[in-house]
């Protein structure tokens, strides 16, 4: 990388909210505009698409035709790129209509659908262009994103966070949900990173980092069901932000195909 | 040395007990209702613990129940004993400061805050003398454990009411606090029959004054340490499994509890003996400055066993026998007794609640005789 | 208190590159009084931490009675060891150490050595082949048997060149895919055994490579009549710590990184090469 290295943040099909964790950085915010140079950010102001540069984050996943392109020509002028976000890294709760028939939805919706270009089925950036790093959540945090710039920046990659939430749950002495709530918690699951953001107040997580290393699906839908969730419940707790993950998406089926049953 | 006089120290003197211990500088530490569970956090007010409360445990499960009597330590555990306050979840053990020509290192040693940690249970005390042997006698001793450790001091209460989860009493740990402690408990109706442990638990009681437990009220407690004994329906053989469990390094129940087991890491965090952790970075934005971390780790993680590209334990099911061969099995090599003191946490607070009394039953074949 | 977690400072006085992923990193204490006091056995390692990315445990191949240089030879294959791979001569590393318990030096003295060696894991050993080549006269007949799998992973053609050089040191190799530049012995390592001119009674063993391989070693070389006590290995597993407390490398009844990394065969046989552990 050069001295200051060129960063552009790109946005396809999403919310904008992961681009948020730049802005949310504040102070720290100017301290990386130090060390980087932010050549493309919309969201901030500068607006470059096409510049080449050593650090692309990608927020969003691939939904039209226009995005297939405009990810090639991204994957093509930088060095290094990082999805960011559940949507580019495994198509974001919009993937939810890969399983609809997605034509018959815009018919049902708006008024012209002709004038509505997007493709029949949604996809995570890596899918279409290689990826060299993912960070996953929806939102990512603004602690992830500083680590993935520092490791990029000492040359090397962040750590991966591949553990369940529920190391981090533990460390952070919540009172586990499921145990002493019943609630139907994915963090058993769920890829760490957010700091058991749901837990700690009381809530169940619900699996937006989506899945961690090693993930036993099956048995925690068993579970789920013990807990008294009927299967088409269970199904949806898989089949939410991260539907399009292998792991969560065959979980969310099984699930499906058991109310079938 | 004779035994230390049994001693009684009424309920509303519990007040006293705790203003005693401030007064000598200790920031006391005691269990309370939150969240749903029996946690340990600052007891400043006696009427801050859990009184009428009682603890519901099954396998994969914790309720609490609340009743109108005054007993305050009436339960059994919840997820965390002392572990976390000696052994801490994460902390920071080095900071790196980067200079133009050269790298200074500085370390960070816990600022010692004197603890007295109020109600730690017979099985605690038994996972606390194994940490001890873990962190601080062996050839190196960790700073960071033995800062907090040293000026730790522990009002133990005999457990009364041990869960359907618990079962000390089979592997010697407990009910009741038999060492390692400087006053214990034992509660009553109307208070507690106090005995000291240490000359500075001496000290305490000499200090409140009190009057010497009644022999009725000695023979309360005895009868209620009985009754604790046998209310209990978990046992783990008593004996070395090491030999039994290395000789059934194939048997098909690691399969079987391979398909039920999450590998979420619940049990080893709960684990009063667990001692696991993995080091990390947390470098500074910009850059002149890193901090070097350690957090508590699992067995149970894809990280644990990465060597240079390789996962020695990739599957649940060699996970899930690492534990357990080296908890029951190859502790008694390294540390002379197994490293589980029969708190039943595992058990409870495992989500699909795993329960490991049976799978050792299962596994050794005699477990439950 | 000695704080044994915390870090001296070090600097990168060469960086030599050894193959395309191999590298060795010379370094030195900067610290003069660290420096002194230091003191190591070969085959014992150092935690080497990379600033702001963290720690490896890399293994000590140079001379332990050099000037206070120790060299580290590392192959870039994870986070840290990428982000070595880019020091330059003049940067600054942390070093933690020496840790472990290392060969047994002194009880090899006077004896046949037989090393053995497979795969690319061989930094180990290296340091034990430069013991002995440096104080010659004081070791019998020296076998060294180096397996590889593909003819290409052999990093290292002159230094074993270099090395059968020295009076009565045999330098036996092989690969299970040769090729057509591949002139010595096409298949296992353990296949050699017959041909190293040892005295299986006077023979003291040091091997570091993959577990299968150490096993099948180890296994042969009893067959050929060497006391399976007079076998000595080296185990790695993910260390962090260095001193026995994060768990990590725990193995059967020990901590590798503080009980070995080097065990006596018979102290870890029933582990070794079993999958899972």
């Amino acid at each position: 990388m050069r001295n200051r290295p060129r960063v552009a943040i790109h946005k396809f099909s999403s919310c904008d909210g992961c681009q948020l964790a730049f802005l949310n950085l504040g102070e720290a915010l100017l301290t990386a505009a130090e060390l980087v140079e932010f050549v493309h950010f919309a969201e901030a102001g500068p607006v470059a698409p096409d510049e080449k540069v050593d650090i692309a984050f990608v927020e969003g996943s691939l939904s039209t035709p226009h995005e297939l392109e405009r990810i090639r020509q991204v994957r093509a002028n930088s060095t290094y790129l990082v999805t960011i976000g559940a949507c580019a890294t495994s198509g974001g709760v919009q993937a939810l209509r890969n399983m609809a028939d997605a034509g018959q939805w815009v018919a049902g919706i708006y008024a012209q659908p002709q004038y509505i270009e997007s493709l029949a089925t949604v996809s995570p950036i890596a899918q279409h262009v290689p990826v060299d790093l993912e960070l996953w959540g929806c939102p990512v945090t603004s602690r992830q994103i500083v680590a993935a710039i520092r490791a990029l920046l000492f040359g090397v990659l962040p750590v991966e966070e591949n553990d369940k939430v529920c190391l981090e749950c533990k460390r952070r002495q919540q009172v586990c949900v499921m145990v002493s709530k019943g609630e139907p918690c994915m963090g058993p699951v769920t890829r760490t990173g957010c700091g058991a953001l749901c837990p700690s107040f009381g809530r169940d997580c619900y699996g937006c980092f989506g899945p961690a290393e090693n993930p036993n699906t099956t048995a925690l839908s068993r579970r789920f069901a013990g807990l008294g969730l009927l299967p088409e419940q269970v199904a949806q707790r898989f089949l939410f932000i991260n539907n399009a993950a292998p792991a969560f998406h065959a979980a969310g089926l099984k699930a499906r195909e058991d109310s079938h049953d | 040395m004779t035994e230390p006089p049994f001693l009684f120290l009424p309920r509303e003197c519990f007040q006293a007990l705790l203003a005693t211990l401030a007064g000598q500088g200790f920031h006391c530490k005691g269990p309370q209702l939150h969240d749903g569970s029996i946690v340990y956090a600052e007891l400043a007010e006696a009427s801050q613990l859990p009184r009428g409360v009682r603890d519901r445990q099954a396998p994969g499960e914790y309720r609490i129940e609340t009743g109108a009597d005054a007993r305050c330590f009436a339960w059994a555990n919840g997820a965390q004993g002392l572990k976390p306050y000696l052994f801490a979840p994460q902390e920071v053990l080095w900071q790196a400061e980067r200079h133009a020509d050269h790298t200074q290192f500085h370390e960070t040693l816990p600022q010692a805050r004197p603890i007295a940690f109020i109600g730690a249970r017979a099985c605690d005390l038994a996972a606390l003398a194994l940490q001890d042997a873990h962190f601080l006698q062996q050839d190196y001793v960790d700073p960071y454990y033995a800062r907090r450790r040293e000026n730790l001091f522990i009002v133990a209460v005999d457990c009364s009411h041990p869960a359907a989860t618990c079962f000390c009493a089979s592997t010697g740990d407990g009910p009741a606090a038999s060492a390692g402690y400087d006053i214990a408990l034992a509660e009553l109706e109307e208070g507690y029959v106090a005995r000291a442990g240490s000359a500075r638990g001496q000290g305490v009681l000499e200090q409140l004054a009190l009057d010497p437990a009644s022999a009725a009220q000695q023979d309360s407690a005895t009868r209620q340490h009985q009754q604790a004994v046998s209310a209990q329906t978990r046992r783990l053989p008593s004996r070395n499994l090491h030999d039994v469990l290395f000789a059934q390094l194939e048997h098909p129940r690691w399969e079987e509890v391979a398909e039920r087991c999450l590998s979420c890491g619940n049990c080893t965090s709960v684990c009063p003996t667990c001692f696991c952790h993995h080091e990390l970075e947390q470098p500074q934005l910009d850059g002149t400055r890193s901090d070097h971390v350690r957090e508590w780790d699992s067995c149970f993680t894809q990280g644990h066993s990465y060597i240079h590209g390789i996962v020695v334990r990739s599957e649940t099911k060699f996970r899930y026998r690492q534990w357990l061969t080296h908890k029951l099995g190859s502790w008694h090599e390294q540390y002379g007794r197994s490293g589980c003191v029969g708190c039943g946490r595992c058990l409870t607070w495992c989500p699909v609640g795993i329960d490991l009394t049976e799978e050792v039953a299962a596994i050794c074949g005699d477990a439950n005789e | 208190m000695n704080n044994p977690y915390l870090p001296w400072e070090a600097e990168v006085v060469e960086r030599v590159q050894e193959s395309d992923s191999i590298f060795t990193l010379r370094l030195r204490l900067t610290d003069p009084e660290a420096r002194n006091h230091y003191r190591f056995v070969p085959g014992q390692f150092n935690m080497v931490y990379l600033y702001g990315v963290g720690e490896v445990a890399i293994s000590i191949v140079s001379d332990p009675e050099s000037e206070a240089l120790l060299d580290h030879t590392i192959r870039a294959v994870g986070r840290v060891t990428h982000g070595l791979a880019k020091l330059q001569a003049g940067e600054r590393v942390g070093i933690r150490g020496p840790f472990g318990r290392g060969w047994p030096m002194p009880l090899a003295e006077g004896r046949d050595v037989f090393i053995v060696t497979g795969g690319l894991g061989c930094a180990p050993v290296v340091g034990v082949i430069n013991y002995v080549l440096a104080r010659r006269t004081r070791f019998g007949r020296v076998c060294i048997v180096q397996g590889v799998k593909h003819a290409e992973d052999m990093i290292w053609r002159e230094r074993y060149a270099e090395w059968s050089a020295h009076p009565d040191v045999q330098v036996l190799l092989a690969a299970e895919h040769g090729g057509v530049l591949w002139p010595w012995h096409v298949g296992l390592a353990t296949e050699l055994f017959d041909q190293a001119v040892i005295e299986p009674s006077r023979t003291i063993v040091m091997m570091c490579g993959p577990e299968g391989m150490m096993r099948a070693a180890a296994r042969g070389l009893m067959q050929r009549g060497i006391a399976p006590e007079e076998i000595y290995l080296s185990m790695e597993r993910n260390m962090q710590c260095g001193v026995g407390h994060c768990g990590h490398c725990q193995f059967g009844g020990s901590f590798i990184c503080r009980n070995g990394p080097v065990y006596r065969y018979s102290e870890v046989r029933e582990l070794l090469g079993v999958k899972g552990f």
